[in-house]
C-alpha cells in the first residue's frame, strides 16, 4: 500500500539531491538544473496532496509552479548568456562583478 | 499491487536520473538525463491521476525548458569547464558541509514533526480524467492568479529578449 508518506519521502529526497547540486557544483548551468529538480520535488508534493485530499486545487498550484519555473529558466539563461559574453566563463567562482 | 510496482520503479528511476544530473561531468549529459527525469516525473503524475499536469510537464519541461538549456549549452563554448580547474577559491567542502546541515534539518523535521497521515476525505477520489475540473478551477476561483501568471510570463519573455541582446 502506497501512502502519502511514501510520496513525501520521495519528494524530500529529490529536493535534497537538488540542494546538494546547488551547493557543490561550480557550473552555473548545472546549478539551474538542480533548481529545476527542486521545483519538481515541490510539484510531486502538491500533486500527492491533491490525490490524498481528493481535490484538484493542488494540480492548479502545480501548474503555477511550472509557469514560474519557465519564467525562471528564460531569465536565468538570459543572464548566463549576457555574463558569458562579458567574461567568457560559466564558473560561479568567477562571478564576482558586483562583490564589494 | 500495480500502483506499488509503478511507484517504486518510477521513484528509483527519478532518483537515479537526478543523481546523474548533479554528478555528470558534462552539462550536455546532465541536461539529457534531466529530460528523462522529467518524463518519469510525468509518469508519476499519471499514477496520481493528474493527467493534465503530466501532459503540461512533458510539453513545457521536457519540450520547452530543456531545449532552452540545450541551446544555451551549445552557445556557451566551454573550452575550460568550471569543474576542470582546481583553484584555491573552490569551496566545495563548505558546500558539502552546508548540504549535510540541510540533511540534518530534514531528518529533524521527519523525526519530530511526523504525524500519522489522516485518511483523506471520504468519497470516490479524483476522477481519472479531471481536466475539465482543473479548467473550471483555473477560470473561476483562480482567475486572478492565472492572469498574473500570464503577466509574469510576458515580463520574463521581454526580460529574456532584452538580456540576450548583443549590445547589453
Amino acid at each position: 500500500m502506497i501512502t502519502q508518506t511514501h510520496y513525501l519521502v520521495l519528494s524530500t529526497v529529490l529536493f535534497f539531491i537538488g540542494v546538494v547540486g546547488v551547493m557543490t557544483r561550480r557550473n552555473i548551468i548545472i546549478i539551474l538544473l538542480s533548481i529545476e529538480l527542486m521545483l519538481n520535488a515541490v510539484n510531486i508534493n502538491l500533486i500527492a496532496f491533491s490525490y490524498h485530499l481528493k481535490s484538484e486545487i493542488g494540480q492548479v498550484f502545480a501548474l503555477f509552479v511550472i509557469c514560474v519555473a519557465a519564467a525562471e529558466a528564460a531569465v536565468g539563461l538570459g543572464i548566463i548568456l549576457a555574463f558569458y559574453r562579458n567574461k567568457e566563463t560559466v564558473n560561479i567562482d568567477e562571478m564576482n562583478l558586483m562583490r564589494w | 499491487m500495480g500502483e506499488q510496482l509503478a511507484f517504486y520503479a518510477l521513484s528509483a528511476l527519478i532518483l537515479g536520473c537526478a543523481v546523474i544530473v548533479i554528478t555528470a561531468p558534462s552539462a550536455v549529459y546532465a541536461i539529457l538525463f534531466l529530460v528523462l527525469d522529467f518524463l518519469f516525473v510525468a509518469g508519476l503524475y499519471v499514477v496520481l491521476h493528474a493527467q493534465f499536469v503530466a501532459v503540461i510537464q512533458v510539453l513545457v519541461y521536457a519540450g520547452g525548458i530543456v531545449i532552452l538549456y540545450l541551446f544555451v549549452v551549445m552557445l556557451v563554448n566551454l573550452k575550460r569547464p568550471p569543474e576542470a580547474q582546481r583553484d584555491r577559491r573552490r569551496r566545495s567542502r563548505l558546500g558539502v558541509a552546508l548540504s549535510a546541515v540541510v540533511l540534518v534539518e530534514f531528518a529533524a523535521i521527519a523525526l519530530y514533526g511526523y504525524v500519522a497521515p489522516e485518511a483523506g476525505p471520504a468519497g470516490g477520489g479524483l476522477s481519472f480524467s479531471n481536466v475539465e475540473r482543473v479548467g473550471w478551477l483555473l477560470y473561476t476561483d483562480y482567475l486572478v492568479p492565472f492572469e498574473l501568471a500570464s503577466m509574469l510570463l510576458l515580463v520574463a519573455m521581454i526580460g529574456a529578449i532584452v538580456l540576450a541582446r548583443r549590445e547589453l
